[in-house]
């Protein structure tokens, strides 16, 4: 049975694809996948008894080393903030290609905690920095140092001791361009760096605390158990700066899409399922209910859509052990099919997701074809003719064609970058003022005036002929000839209007790297956890695939 | 140092508020990083033509002919570029072109090179005395290393160059020889174990 790819027009919409969960194609699962056999080493830990100087860690293989150094400094508390305009953080760290000499910790230890103010070089290849949870981390310092294990509850309910506020990577502020290390087999995948890198400062922190707790009553310490640290992540604050990302990276986006479509499609064509597979997935659906009852938000607009999420999923469970034959053909299909029709998109995307875990070798090979390069498709085929390009943006946008932005609520919004951080921001702007100065995200109302200017010109016209005089919309010329070969490559949704959720689009990207428990702070940035469950470095070896559910 | 992606970063935002469409800011950007990337000068002669666009007034060509001049002032060199790179499969068959008047043509040169890489040609570049040759965009040989700002040009020549070997066949036949001297000689029965061998292709 062939089963066709889902219509773009169904998956790329916002609101869609900020349904999207984390699964077996996430980036941190598969950076530990790849990693898992690397030699772990804590190679330097310089910290004064409050927890304060310079530690490193590092990833080993043959001849290559990856090296987290960190930086911990003392921050007073009124300094400490996770707004993306701070200039001050708890701790600071960058990821090292190699094994860094006296002279480049010297060197980072002046320019890692300025971050955006400091410079790294071609050695550093990602930049970070966090803060801690004071209230957490001090009552896991009082704990531990009296002797006793903290208070797992309160544990639970943040999941952290530290959280980001950005990871940054690929050329930025110095740090290495992405060419230069893109042959590498090991980081195939998008995003393995910066998985590195939080990964490692996980560890960093349970090894800070123990250290200060330590330091506070040396006689009646313990360390925290390593069963708590498991199940603790790093927390991470993120705001718009990742909207843009997935609009800028289109053949990206869609190779991350395509993995997760592609690997639905062949689930859905096979024709029998072995007992264990189906154990495997009734087994990760049914633990993974631990992590939605457990998900704590005070955002009503998330709280909704956990509720109609458990309560689908619920009933879809229900539905399974009561009705559902698992020895017809083809039952992931009819599964499928049956989602479709009677469950919120929440819990669509959920089950897809969870449907995958069985499935390693559908999905692993898929995991390698998540990067792109965007250059190769940067040039605009000019020799193809208006004719063409019209039909490219009716097939491909038909439903982007039908918006009408002259209509206030369909044009509502802008996207522009601060000047105070370099940052992108969402405004009115009927209200605010720097309209002039939007930035080329608004793609849905660009091609729909690319579609006018085309339909008053010669079908025959070759797209130089008609670029030579209508270039202020060639950016968009470009993305229509990328989505005619890349289906997943655009968001088939208006990212100006009136209803656009930007936190959808977070989201996305998110639920890529690996999120668990969403928690928007406003529509316009929200806090994750990441690798909370995942094995510790000591662990790696020989650790469960599927811990996410444990 | 700055990194290339710093670079393009860069130059797409500044191209844009000197003016120019977001589309053609990404070409620039895309150009500044080549040039850098092959060690000439994208960002010194991009931040002079930015402080000085607005006193050149300078004159913007839509379609490319064989040859091409400017009426008054000079050409911009980005909208030249851009509209040459796009028109490249058609400007191929003229073989041969020329600008008069150009400014800042370093600017002007990436596109060209770009185009080699569409067009699978090399091209060769010669903006006043200085000599270019770009290879598909893998690489560029010059005669012009100087890490200086270009203000203007009089003449840009560009020819297309044919895809033509760079040594004579009595060269090649002489390599081709020595290199047969890795090879075995078959005697029939090794001969009888090569592809579609014992069959007949009549069939």
């Amino acid at each position: 049975m062939n089963v066709p790819l889902r219509d773009p027009n169904v998956v790329m919409k916002l609101s869609r694809l900020g349904s999207f969960h984390q699964s077996k194609l996430s980036f941190l699962r598969s950076f530990l996948k790849e990693f898992k056999d690397w030699e772990y080493k804590r190679d330097l830990f310089e910290l004064n008894e409050h927890g304060y100087g310079t530690a490193v860690y590092s990833f080993k293989k043959k001849n290559r080393v990856y090296s987290l150094i960190c930086f911990a400094n003392e921050l007073d508390k009124n300094e400490r903030s996770d707004r993306v305009i701070a200039t001050k953080w708890d701790t600071a760290f960058t990821l090292f290609d190699g094994v860094p000499a006296k002279q480049d910790i010297e060197r980072l230890k002046n320019e890692v905690p300025k971050q955006e103010f400091g410079r790294l070089s071609f050695k550093e290849l990602t930049l970070s920095r966090a803060n801690k949870s004071v209230r957490v981390f001090n009552h896991v310092v009082e704990s531990l140092s009296k002797g006793v294990q903290p208070d797992r509850e309160l544990l639970d309910k943040v999941g952290y001791l530290y959280r980001t506020t950005a990871v940054y990577g690929s050329g930025k502020f110095g740090l290495a361009d992405r060419f230069r290390i893109k042959d590498r087999k090991e980081i195939y995948g998008p995003f393995r760096l910066e998985m590195m890198l939080v990964y490692l400062v996980r560890q960093f922190t349970f090894d800070q605390v123990n250290h200060v707790a330590k330091n506070k009553n040396p006689k009646k310490a313990v360390k925290l158990d390593p069963e708590i640290c498991r199940n603790l992540g790093i927390g991470n604050s993120t705001g718009l700066g990742m909207a843009p990302f997935i609009v800028n990276h289109p053949t990206l986006l869609n190779n991350w899409i395509s993995a997760r479509e592609t690997s639905l499609k062949k689930i859905r064509e096979i024709k029998n399922i072995s007992n264990e597979e189906i154990e495997l997935f009734l087994d990760c659906l049914k633990k993974s209910i631990k992590n939605i009852t457990s998900w704590n938000t005070e955002s009503e607009y998330q709280i909704v859509k956990i509720k109609s999420l458990l309560s689908d999923l619920n009933k879809f469970i229900m539905h399974l052990d009561k009705e559902f034959n698992f020895k017809q053909d083809f039952a992931f299909n009819e599964m499928y099919l049956h989602l479709e029709k009677n469950y919120c998109e929440e819990c669509i995307e959920y089950v897809v997701s969870m449907m995958m875990e069985p499935f390693d070798d559908i999905v692993t090979p898929l995991i390698q074809e998540m990067s792109s390069e965007e250059g190769k498709y940067f040039n605009i085929p000019t020799e193809r003719t208006v004719a063409e390009l019209k039909a490219i943006l009716e097939n491909k946008y038909s439903e982007i064609l039908n918006i009408d932005f002259s209509k206030k609520e369909n044009n509502l919004n802008f996207w522009f970058i601060s000047k105070n951080k370099e940052e992108p921001r969402l405004a009115n702007r009927f209200d605010e003022n720097g309209a002039d100065l939007e930035q080329p995200l608004a793609i849905a109302r660009d091609i729909k005036k690319l579609y006018d200017l085309l339909s008053i010109s010669k079908n025959s016209w070759t797209i130089a002929k008609f670029l030579s005089t209508n270039n202020e919309l060639r950016h968009v010329v470009r993305r229509a000839f990328i989505v005619e070969k890349f289906p997943y490559s655009e968001i088939q949704d208006n990212t100006i209007g009136q209803e656009i959720m930007p936190i959808d689009m977070l989201r996305l990207k998110l639920s890529f790297f690996g999120a668990l428990k969403f928690d928007p702070r406003s529509d316009k940035w929200l806090r994750i956890c990441m690798f909370q469950g995942a094995p510790l470095p000591e662990q790696l070896k020989n650790y469960d695939e599927y811990w996410v559910y444990n | 140092m700055k990194s290339l992606s710093e670079i393009e970063t860069v130059s797409k935002r500044a191209s844009r508020a000197a003016g120019y469409s977001w589309g053609v800011a990404e070409e620039v950007a895309k150009n500044i990083r080549l040039l850098e990337m092959f060690n000439l000068p994208g960002i010194k002669n991009l931040n002079s033509f930015f402080k000085k666009k607005k006193e050149l007034r300078l004159e913007n060509i839509s379609l490319i002919n064989k040859d091409n001049e400017a009426n008054k002032n000079e050409y911009c060199p980005i909208i030249a570029g851009v509209n040459c790179l796009d028109q490249i499969r058609t400007l191929e068959s003229l073989n041969e072109i020329t600008f008069k008047k150009v400014a800042y043509p370093l600017l002007f040169l990436p596109f060209i090179s770009r185009a080699s890489e569409v067009i699978g040609k090399r091209i060769f570049l010669k903006i006043d005395d200085r000599e270019f040759l770009l290879n598909f965009n893998n690489n560029i040989y010059s005669n012009h290393t100087k890490n200086e700002i270009i203000e203007s040009a009089e003449n840009i020549y560009l020819k297309v160059l044919e895809n033509r070997d760079s040594f004579e066949e009595k060269e090649w036949n002489e390599l081709y020889k020595l290199s047969e001297e890795t090879f075995v000689e078959e005697n029939e029965s090794l001969k009888q174990g090569g592809a579609g061998a014992g069959l007949t292709d009549n069939d």
